[in-house]
């Protein structure tokens, strides 16, 4: 079977060298074996610059086979630039079909979101991550944060958000939130809002990510604790937002503030592309109805707008983070 | 609207389109051609090639063509192509000593076996702008060499015989070189890693360390021991075969510096080295690149580190600009999900600062009143 | 045949979507500890190098991974060169520098430590052990819990190495450092990564 064309002739299946994946695929197990920790690995130079997912996509091309069906997103959305370049990529070097239908990809390409359709266990979540050490930005010495992760000394974070607790009265982290895996690394789980941090937890999909630029691999297998950090006096909590999705009128999930006019006008709407359309196309679809978590609720109240209505806002959209107000 | 902050396959295509369209810029001018490039811009394609890892001149060409002279975008194309050939082995240890020398210069010895070989160098020329150059005039044929000049030592051996300077740094037997492009990077790292990892280090940001390092930010007495730009053999060794397999020859820039060292508690008062080998004709990345390695060799040499050019995991992390400019560039994507998250967090923390702000003032208000 | 025509003869006939096909077999019994995940026999390999042990060999190693054989398997001119063949693979000095080790007779290896462990800074500097079981269902029932399992999971590998259970803990013990196993039947591979704790099912 050669699934390349003549134009790719030159380049292997997936672009990488049989040697490059094997030893991907190597730190792949080892990430797996040891979950949260960070596995180096000796990443490529890819065709996309660096920063731009390059880690994400040598994690899937080195797991990728002929049969699976792949779908990418960037900031929840199967139509984003980036989004659209890397699956471009994939279709080119491997042929394998694509989709942007969340429930029927089996492996997803993700950078900032964690889909709204809950994964299935068929399924594998790549992450692409910018930078893989939750202490990095705490301690920029490879050489300290390493004895930090081999010592499981991890006081320095908790000062740090604790600190932002005494300055802020709330843990001003909103994204990138630190995660304690299986009560032993703590993790970057990739510069996801914290909304998406407990869809990580025990989650029946495996999950892998890939820090190309730092050289890193990591994983979280199915069925994991994924703790994000937090105090008994202030619990993790995660963003809510006061409006449904002006397009789809979605609860409880993450929503975008789109501009409409220069007077302030805006909206909210779904993040995640692939969700909102299914339930603009089928509202009444059994798939969609009647979830209390995730594929929104409320549709039996509330007409789905095909048409954006924009609204002046005015007041704050969120119903936010924590109770206290001072 | 909702349509408008998205991209789309359309879109990128045009936007592709567009760039060949203004890479090939007005058609009645003709097309670059790789040769010219490789003949006439030759140390951009000396540039490509080192910090690319790739000895290719046509392909260094075609890179920054593609790139519309874009350097970094066409180190990057080239780093992207190098790192999909299959590695059939490594070849032996160049031999610098044996190099055919078109340029040596020493600054430490007025004259010295071989003798000083200025070579084609921009040193001495008065930087005035050519116009017979403009209008293609003709070049005269140079003067060379009748023929093949005594052998030429290194510097570095000739102190060496004296036992003044430090010996080479060998390494132990048994020790095999790394591959920076095989393997990823551990802190602290060996000298031969972290000498890899300079001379596909960026030029300017190396430059500008080097340079920091003469101003006085961790200064080491640097003297230019020698520089030497010329061809090099390569060969491979061959399991089957009793003999190294020539492969033909490389052209590279090397630089020895000589450093004046006091002395510490670990090493006596002798001279030290700094070293840089680069692909091509580079003298000032050669020159850059010994300077930070003679920095970097603080800890070795039991000096303190109070710079930021001796501090090897800043500059080794930093040092490539494939990797720096790919992440500063992604600051481009779109980053609207984790924009949304903060600007809540910022409301919200607004909202309660101008609350207390306004308590405050109804607060000194009253008290004014009273 | 002769030992220079085996050691070229058994290899992957497609070695992509071969290699490609076996490595999801093992990443996937790997993140489903106690799942057993079939294998198509792609590889050939002489005894008692086993077929399932082969392929994985083939898809996971070469010149950067020296290889331990256990003395069942040392003892075959052919299986070290059909290794040395179709990996490249080194053999490792000792057991502690090997990443894999390929092991056709469990039941009289050497215990679990004696592999390298890897080190508090780097735990994936380990030795995975691939082990040949004859099925995973007639030996002492284990039950396993952890990362990968919903809520419990159990298999029966027939032929482990003695007082597995126990050695077994004491590799929990070091976690982030231990061994991860992966046990090789003829038609289908189980996982026993590092953080799956094991409990004996009491009759």
């Amino acid at each position: 079977m050669t699934a390349q064309s003549t134009d790719i002739a030159t380049y292997n299946f997936a672009y990488l060298d049989e040697q490059t994946k094997r030893m991907i695929r190597r730190a792949i197990l080892k990430g797996i074996a040891i979950p949260g920790y960070q596995v180096p690995f000796a990443s490529r130079e890819m065709p996309m610059p660096y920063g731009w997912g390059t880690g994400g996509v040598q994690v899937t091309a080195s797991i990728i086979g002929p049969d699976d069906v792949l779908k990418v997103i960037d900031q929840g959305a199967d139509d984003t630039t980036n989004a659209v370049s890397i699956r471009a990529f994939f279709k080119k070097v491997t042929n394998v079909a694509v989709t942007t239908d969340t429930a029927s990809a089996t492996i997803i390409q993700t950078r900032h979101r964690i889909p709204e359709h809950p994964l299935t266990a068929d399924q594998v979540l790549v992450y692409q991550v910018p930078i893989p050490e939750p202490l990095r930005f705490l301690e920029p010495r490879e050489t300290e944060t390493r004895k930090m992760h081999a010592l499981e000394e991890y006081g320095l974070m908790h000062v740090k958000l604790y600190e932002d607790i005494a300055k802020h009265g709330r843990i001003a982290t909103t994204y990138a939130y630190p995660v304690k895996v299986e009560g032993r690394y703590v993790m970057d789980p990739s510069p996801t809002p914290k909304f998406d941090n407990p869809k990580m937890h025990r989650s029946p999909a495996l999950q892998l990510f890939g820090a190309g630029r730092e050289k890193r691999i990591y994983a979280v297998p199915p069925f994991t604790e994924v703790v994000s950090l937090d105090f008994e006096d202030h619990p993790f909590e995660v963003q809510t937002f006061d409006q449904p999705c002006a397009l789809c009128a979605a609860e409880n999930v993450y929503l975008d503030e789109v501009i409409l006019d220069d007077h302030g006008g805006h909206m909210f709407v779904c993040s995640d592309t692939d969700h909102c359309e299914k339930r603009r196309n089928a509202p009444t679809s059994p798939l969609w109805g009647g979830r209390a978590e995730g594929a929104g609720g409320g549709l039996d109240q509330s007409t789905p707008h095909s048409t954006p209505t924009p609204a002046p806002r005015a007041d704050p959209p969120h119903k936010g983070e924590g109770k206290e107000i001072r | 609207m909702y349509v408008a902050v998205k991209g789309g396959e359309a879109a990128i295509a045009n936007a592709h389109s567009l760039l060949a369209d203004r890479r090939r810029g007005d058609r009645s001018v003709p097309a670059l051609r790789l040769d010219q490039i490789v003949e006439q811009l030759a140390l951009g394609v000396d540039r490509v090639m080192s910090e690319g890892s790739l000895y290719d001149r046509e392909l260094a060409a075609l890179a920054i063509v593609q790139a519309r002279g874009d350097m970094i975008e066409a180190i990057f194309l080239v780093r992207a192509y190098r790192t999909t050939l299959p590695r059939f082995g490594y070849s032996r240890a160049i031999d610098t000593a044996n190099m055919l020398v078109e340029r040596r210069v020493s600054a430490t010895y007025k004259d010295l076996p071989g003798g000083q070989l200025l070579g084609p160098t921009f040193d001495y020329t008065h930087r005035l702008l050519d116009p017979e150059l403009a209008a293609g005039a003709e070049v005269a044929e140079p003067l060379l060499r009748e023929s093949e000049a005594q052998a030429m030592p290194r510097v570095s051996a000739i102190l060496a015989r004296e036992g003044l300077i430090e010996p080479d740094g060998d390494m132990p037997q048994d020790h095999v070189p790394g591959d920076i492009t095989r393997e990823p990077l551990e802190f602290p790292m060996a000298r031969d890693i972290r000498l890899q990892a300079l001379s596909r280090g960026d030029e300017g940001f190396l430059l500008a360390l080097g340079y920091s390092t003469q101003r006085g930010y961790a200064r080491n007495h640097p003297f230019v021991g020698e520089i030497r730009i010329g061809e090099v053999e390569l060969e491979l060794d061959v399991p089957e075969l009793p003999f190294a397999v020539p492969l033909g020859t490389v052209r590279v820039t090397e630089c020895q510096m000589v450093n004046q060292f006091k002395g510490s508690a670990k090493a006596p008062p002798q001279f030290t080295r700094g070293y840089g080998l680069v692909f091509g004709q580079s003298e000032r990345k050669a020159m850059a690149m010994a300077l930070c390695d003679r920095a970097l060799r603080a800890k070795e040499l039991g000096e303190d580190v109070v710079a930021a050019a001796q501090d090897e995991e800043f500059v080794i992390s930093h040092s490539d600009n494939v990797q720096a400019t790919g992440f500063v560039e992604h600051l481009k994507l779109p980053h609207y999900v984790d924009f949304q998250a903060e600007l809540d967090l910022v409301r919200r923390m607004r909202a309660e600062y101008d609350a207390r702000e306004n308590a405050g003032k109804a607060e000194d208000k009253r008290e004014a009143a009273e | 045949m002769d030992i220079a025509a085996q050691s070229i003869e058994g290899g992957f006939a497609d070695p992509v979507f071969n290699a490609q096909t076996v490595f999801r077999a093992v990443m996937d019994a790997m993140a489903r500890p106690g799942s057993v995940q079939p294998l198509p026999p792609f590889a050939r390999p002489p005894v008692p190098l086993s077929a399932a042990a082969g392929a994985i060999a083939l898809a996971l190693c070469d010149n950067d991974t020296p290889l331990w054989l256990d003395p069942a398997l040392q003892a075959s001119t052919a299986v070290r060169s059909w290794l040395g063949f179709h990996t490249g693979a080194p053999l490792a000095n000792t057991p502690a520098d090997a990443h894999f080790a390929l092991i056709a007779a469990p039941a009289e290896m050497m215990a679990l430590d004696g592999f390298s462990q890897g080190t508090q800074d780097y735990p994936d500097r380990s030795t995975t052990l691939i082990l040949h079981v004859s099925d995973l269902v007639s030996g002492t029932p284990l039950l396993l819990e952890g990362p990968g399992i919903e809520t419990s999971a159990t298999i029966a590998p027939a032929q482990m190495p003695r007082h597995f259970v126990e050695q077994w803990k004491q590799n929990n013990k070091r976690f982030p450092r231990g061994v991860d196993i992966i046990l090789v039947t003829a038609d289908g591979i189980a996982c026993l990564p590092r953080t799956t704790r094991i409990k004996t099912m009491e009759a």
